[in-house]
């Protein structure tokens, strides 16, 4: 153990229950979000978007909404002035749509105006010639048919064969599959405000996921040198993957430059369903091969996601699905194939779970049938071919870090489970409706299990940089990591306190002037944020025992030993030695490096992996399809514990997105036209919906190469909620149910 | 303007405080009031249509959506909102609830959260947890899944209970 690493342990910074630093802001509504920003002299924009999802653009007319009161300027694609193109892995997707329209909510026009009602009704104004064409909106036909986009319809094909693909099993069970268009719907929707600088350039204050990929798009789309766009973080009010795309940032500027003033944009919630990405909708087909011991010998599956219009990241969600398709299993032949295709629906790409979700729903139904045929308790058919370290999975890719599977099953299974329900009418399907006769409701109990990769995978460059000042006694730490909600605003002052043992923080302003810290997503930023400002940190207390032991002229060790110890009485103590001396120390943090998958889908592609298991009990009013979730137990691998209480918010908070994956949330759509877009027809879980969720165990086991052995916890609980729930209502139903969200209808109006 | 009719002149009481309102659209929300007008922006919008209580303010003493209420139609009316519920420095005991039980996240739902959870205490103090729930089930929050904030509530009822015996 290293000098630093025995001063880790001894310290009390991580592991503890911190409170966030920005909660009293925010508990007094003084935090600033993104829409709470505005400036003397600001416009309002306003968005133009496609009323179709398909059409060519004949002629557009703006000089009426332009001549009305209080209009300061119209834009089109003709003044973007750089490249009309962007796209967070791949640019596909125009800023202002120039020649055709591939999905309803494209953006056409923008608009400044010194009102919103202004800019709303100038927008109204804006005569637009379509000729409208036939949309393409099945995912499946889209495989095959005309191309819809110049780069085709197939935005990637992937093919894992792994093993013997032919093997054939004792038990074969099939079973076809289909997820639902689930949105994030954070409640803070896109807002932001743009300030024209006298540089020529442009400041762009926006709630985001990932400041740096913003700057790089929009300086290619103003033409202007990355230096001269500076991107700062305004407060996010959730995001969930939903923000990691550029909606109005490109149009923000535009606006800003062109009419000299300051622009505001504030998306309604309608608008946001049309101005973000959602989770791809997919249909699975698998057949599992097992032997009679329910030990799963081959596993063939058929994933079509429908990426929708544009790229965004569907190729990464795609390989996320087939990578992980057959779960947290030891499959040793395995034949996956799997398209990620461009519809005229809306543009899907990044949402907690990345992939992992859709395949996991229709995976964990498939062990099931499995147990059901071989009359094997579920979690014993799961615990017999859990992954172990040393394993392999399907990808070829050994597990070298800790794979806690079995753990995190039977410390589920073993946890006790909830008492019959009292009858209440609040606690009965029909809640406040008082609708359920209770002799209709069964009780039912359903498991899941899940693998969720950290970080970026496929050779992709992941790294974040971070700064650790030192002036006078006080600290600063700067990242451009992105805080959403999450809680690494927390973890940043543990981070400091278990390293220097200083309590107040300064987090500087979270903008483009520092490096990268990428994207909040993937379950990175605690590894690879929390990671560099541990590194920042620790490269101080590395400067000040150097800068000892050469005025001193004792050995770095041996200072390093006297200043940390806790019992020893010449201990300086490292806040005391800092006093008087400034530092600053810039570092970059990197996980160990990934590879692409090879032709045959084969290749070290992930950094590291985090097991999650679910039971969820419900209770369900066959006659009328209501289901009521009782309770949702889980259990997870989380390396270490770094905050017991934010841990235990994010598996809330992903279990409650799993819930509504599974009962209550589809976006719908008529002919590439989503038709519920607001919270009234997308209806996400309430207090009412959400039960208890209990933590049987988190499993700290850490992870080798991860600071502080933490694994990423955030994404895990929303992946096994969901398969967990259906099966639990299968259990009490004994319906198929292959489809999510599981809909009244699906239980109550079948033969 | 450009948007033809305003509304004239009116007055708003919130938090104790007049403000008169000029130049302003007829269509005008109390919630687009408070925040663009006023400058008073912990009132929040995510949905501006009813359904997910984050712009929740108290007029004359009854918990509203203020996206729902027009402005124009809220003169001589007593408007409370979040800004009002610390005592000057001093955080309300629900808003240090929220912070010790880790019930904030993002923290967008919270300031109408915590309008209505004041509100659900005044007239219940010792709910039980379906009650508590009902009470919250208007208010949406997408990051917390509710436990946390369920626990707050709780919290507050015990420290008041402990306290008043
Ligand atoms: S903004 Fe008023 S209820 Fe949602
Ligand atoms: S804390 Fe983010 S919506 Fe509630």
């Amino acid at each position: 153990m290293s000098i630093l690493e025995e001063h880790i342990a001894s310290s009390a910074g991580i592991g503890i229950s911190a409170s966030r630093p920005d909660g009293k802001e925010k508990a007094r509504g003084d935090f600033l979000f993104s829409n709470d920003l505005s400036s003397e002299d600001m416009l309002w924009g306003q968005t133009l978007r496609s009323p179709y999802p398909s059409a060519k653009i004949k002629r557009i007319d703006y000089s009426r909404a332009l001549a009305m009161e209080g209009v300061h300027a119209i834009l089109t694609a003709g003044d973007v002035p750089g490249e009309n193109i962007f796209g967070l892995e791949h640019p596909d997707q125009p800023v202002l749509a120039f020649d055709v329209v591939r999905y309803v909510g494209e953006p056409v026009a923008i608009v400044a105006a010194n009102h919103p009602e202004v800019a709303k009704k100038a927008v109204d104004a804006i005569i637009v010639d379509y000729e409208i064409l036939e949309p393409m909106v099945d995912s499946e036909e889209a495989i095959y048919s005309d191309p819809i986009h110049p780069e085709g319809n197939v935005i990637r094909h992937l093919v894992i064969r792994h093993g013997n693909p032919d093997v054939v099993g004792s038990i074969i069970v099939e079973g076809e599959y289909e997820v639902g268009m689930q949105d994030q719907a954070f409640l803070g929707t896109e807002s932001g405000i743009a300030f024209p600088s006298s540089d020529g350039g442009v400041n762009l204050h926006i709630s985001t996921q990932w400041l740096h990929s913003d700057r790089d798009q929009v300086a290619s789309a103003l033409n202007l040198p990355n230096e001269l766009v500076r991107v700062s973080l305004a407060g996010v009010g959730g995001a969930f993957g939903g923000r990691e795309d550029v909606s109005m940032h490109v149009h923000l500027c535009m606006l800003a430059m062109h009419t000299g003033r300051p622009v505001k944009m504030i998306y309604d919630r309608n608008e946001s369903f049309l101005g973000h990405v959602h989770r791809h909708p997919a249909k699975i087909w698998f057949r599992h091969h097992a032997d009679e011991s329910g030990l799963l010998i081959n596993v063939e599956a058929k994933v079509i996601l429908d990426g929708g219009a544009y790229a965004s990241t569907t190729s990464a969600v795609l390989a996320n699905a087939c990578c992980f398709s057959v779960g947290p299993y030891s499959v040793p032949n395995a034949l996956i194939e799997g398209w990620g295709v461009r519809t005229n629906n809306p543009p899907c790409g990044a949402m907690r779970g990345f992939g992992n979700v859709q395949t996991c729903f229709a995976a964990e139904a498939q062990m099931d049938k499995i147990a059901k045929a071989l009359s094997i308790d579920p979690v014993e058919l799961r615990l017999l071919n859990a992954l172990e370290t040393g394993d392999t999975l399907i990808t070829g890719q050994e597990i070298t870090g800790t794979a806690p599977i079995s753990e995190v099953l039977t410390s589920l299974a073993s946890y006790p489970l909830p008492e019959a329900g009292t009858n209440a009418i609040l606690e009965l399907p029909g809640g406040t409706g008082r609708t359920t006769d209770k002799s209709h409701v069964k009780r039912g109990i359903g498991y899941a299990a899940s693998i969720k990769n950290l970080m970026f995978s496929e050779g992709f460059d992941d790294f974040s940089e971070a700064r650790c000042i030192i002036t006078d006694g006080e600290v600063s730490i700067q990242s451009a990591c992105v805080e959403v909600g999450q809680g690494f605003v927390t973890l940043v002052n543990q981070i400091v306190e278990e390293t220097l043992g200083l309590t107040e923080v300064t987090l500087l302003p979270v903008d483009t002037s520092i490096g990268s810290a990428g994207s909040t997503s993937a379950s990175r930023q605690t590894w690879m944020s929390g990671g560099a400002v541990l590194k920042a940190c620790e490269a101080v207390v590395d400067a000040l025992l150097s800068d000892l032991a050469s005025e001193s002229g004792i050995s770095y060790e041996k200072i390093g030993l006297s200043l940390i110890s806790t019992d020893g009485s010449d201990s300086i103590g490292i806040v005391s030695a800092l006093h008087g001396r400034n530092y600053d120390e810039h570092v970059t943090h990197r996980h160990h490096p990934t590879f692409p998958l090879d032709r045959n889908g084969q290749g070290d592609a992930h950094v590291s992996f985090a097991f999650a298991a679910h039971r969820a009990v419900v209770d369900v009013d066959e006659e009328l399809g209501l289901v009521r979730v009782v309770e949702i137990a889980t259990s997870q691998d989380v390396g270490r514990i770094l905050n017991p209480v934010q841990a235990k918010g994010q598996i809330e908070g992903g279990v409650a997105q799993g819930l509504g994956l599974a009962l209550l949330e589809e976006l719908i759509l008529v002919d590439g036209k989503i038709v519920n877009a607001n919270f009234t027809d997308y209806l996400l879980p309430t207090a009412m919906d959400t039960p208890p969720i209990e933590i049987a165990a988190l499993i700290e086991q850490p992870e080798p190469g991860a600071p502080f052995g933490a694994k990423g916890i955030g994404e895990p609980p929303v992946i096994s909620s969901t398969p967990a729930i259906v099966a639990a209502i299968r259990d009490a139903t004994a319906l198929e149910l292959s489809r999510v969200p599981v809909k009244p209808e699906d239980i109550a109006l079948t033969d | 303007m450009g948007i033809g009719k305003t509304s004239g002149e009116y007055e708003l009481i919130v938090n104790g405080s007049k403000f008169s309102i000029s130049d302003s659209w007829l269509g005008e929300s109390l919630l687009y009031v408070l925040r663009e007008r006023l400058g008073l922006y912990g009132s929040k919008n995510a949905c501006e249509q009813g359904e997910c209580g984050s712009c929740s303010v108290m007029m004359d003493d009854v918990l509203v959506c203020s996206c729902l209420v027009l402005a124009a139609n809220a003169k001589g009316r007593e408007i409370r909102t979040i800004e009002s519920v610390a005592d000057g420095d001093e955080l309300s005991d629900v808003q240090k609830a929220f912070i010790d039980t880790g019930a904030i996240q993002c923290g967008f739902c919270t300031p109408g959260l915590l309008v209505t959870i004041h509100d659900f205490l005044d007239s219940n103090p010792e709910p039980d947890q379906s009650e508590i729930k009902e009470a919250i089930s208007g208010n949406l929050c997408r990051c917390t899944g509710y436990g946390r904030i369920v626990e707050a509530v709780q919290l507050v009822s015990i420290r008041r209970s402990k306290r008043d015996s």
